[in-house]
Order: C-alpha cells, then structure tokens, then sequence
C-alpha cells in the first residue's frame, strides 16, 4: 500500500491508497510512528480515500495512531471511510474512540 | 446435513501476498449467489481474517500449506472451510476472545471477533502441533429477480 504524508497548521495528515490487509500494512504502523515524532501533530488524519479494502490489519494502525496522538495530547481523524471498512471499524468499537467520516 | 451444490477446493502457501487472492478468489465463487455489495464485502473480510490467522499464526516461522474451500449449499448458503497444518491453537476460548492476540503489536486481536460477526456461523477446530480448522457459513438473502 502507499502512503503519502503531508503535515501543515500542527495537521499530520496520511493519505492511504490500496488494500490495508496484513500484507499491505506492513511497514505502515512504523512509517506512522515516524511521521508523529517528526511532526508531533495537534491533529492527525488518516486519509481512506484511497483505500479499497481493510481487515483488522486497519484497526491496529487506527488504535496506535490514537494512542500516540492521545500521549500528545491530540485527536485522530477517519476521513472518506467507505462502507466496507466503515463496517470493520465499527465492529471493533473505533467509532467511540475517534471521528470516522 | 445440508446438501452440497458446488465446491472449489485451493491450495496456496502461506505467503502474505496470497491473502488478497483468497478472498478475491472466495467473492468469484460467492458471485453465483447474486450477493450485494455489502455481502460480498461482509465475505472478503472474514477470508482476510481467516488466511490471516493461517498465515501468521499458523506458520509464524514457516511456509506452510493452506487449504480453502468453498462449498455452496442449499439455502443459498456458503460455507468457508479455511486449514492449515502449522503450530494449531492451545486455548480456542482465549483464542476468540475479542482483542487478544500473540501477534505483536501489528495485530488488533480482532480477527475472530470479526469472523463472528460478518459470518452467520464459525468454527474453530485445532490441535496443538496439528493445525487448525475455521469453518465459516453465511447465508446469501434471495434478491428479487427483474
């Protein structure tokens, strides 16, 4: 899967494109760990526009993007969810813990 | 016992980059059944979530052999049989429970969790050192033909 980060106004915002599955994820969860540090972001946005399909491999990069951002004492947000992750997310509760759109 | 329509049975090694084939593979066969969007999204997930486990879990230092098969049944019901002969599970309960994992921390835990509620019905047989079973069904709503 690519990734594509871009950080403006304390927002580090990540644009996914392809199918986040175990295969796909791999080296994710460490390029997001990087980007926070680099940035340490008030706001950090997850871009699903791109994103064609998701399993659970998306739910554990989504709770750690949560739980840096809630160490910096900042948010996370789900943009442009379709409805097959959309339907994931939910089942594991994400929806309680951060915006999904 | 439910009468068996069709089956496809595929042989694939425990690569990563096979878990997209698979439920690739397992919407191809489950398109027979005229499912929606969601159905076939609902069908995808669970497969992921099942080669995942096998891929992982099963054969954490290893390539191994994985089965899966497809059945369509009566009913219009499809049935997801998904083996491997890898490490097996010790405790199936712990196993399921939503949030546990011995996958490090790439893994949610969530895998069973969402088998179990995308599919009508799961299974999970296993043997320590044998390997595991996942048996999933899920029923296809009849749509009204034009």
């Amino acid at each position: 899967m690519e990734v594509t980060a871009t950080y403006r106004d304390r927002i580090l915002e990540l644009h996914l494109k392809g199918e986040l599955d175990h295969h796909g994820a791999r080296g994710l969860l460490t390029k997001l760990e990087r980007e926070i540090e680099a940035t340490l972001p008030a706001e950090l946005v997850l871009d699903f526009s791109g994103v064609t399909f998701m399993d659970s491999a998306g739910i554990a990069v989504a709770l750690r993007g949560w739980q840096r951002m809630r160490e910096l004492g900042g948010c996370v947000k789900l943009y442009h969810v379709a409805p097959q992750p959309k339907k994931v997310l939910e089942a594991a509760g994400v929806g309680r813990m951060m915006t999904v759109q | 016992m439910q009468r068996m329509e069709n089956y496809v049975t595929l042989e694939f090694l425990s690569r990563s980059s096979n878990e997209g084939f698979a439920r690739v593979a397992a919407a191809g066969f489950a398109a027979q059944l005229d499912p929606t969007l969601d159905e076939l999204g609902d069908i995808k997930t669970a497969v992921s979530e099942a080669v995942t486990n096998a891929i992982v879990h099963g054969y954490p230092d290893q390539l191994g052999k994985i089965v899966m098969k497809l059945k369509l049944l009566e009913n219009n019901t499809l049935e997801i049989t998904v083996r491997d002969w890898g490490k097996g599970i010790e405790d199936i309960q712990q196993a399921r429970q939503p949030l546990f994992t011995t996958g490090g921390e790439e893994r949610s835990g969530m895998g069973f969790t969402i088998m179990e509620s995308f599919m009508d019905r799961l299974t999970v047989k296993s043997t320590p050192g044998r390997g595991t079973t996942v048996t999933m069904r899920r029923r296809i709503s009849a749509r009204i033909k034009r």
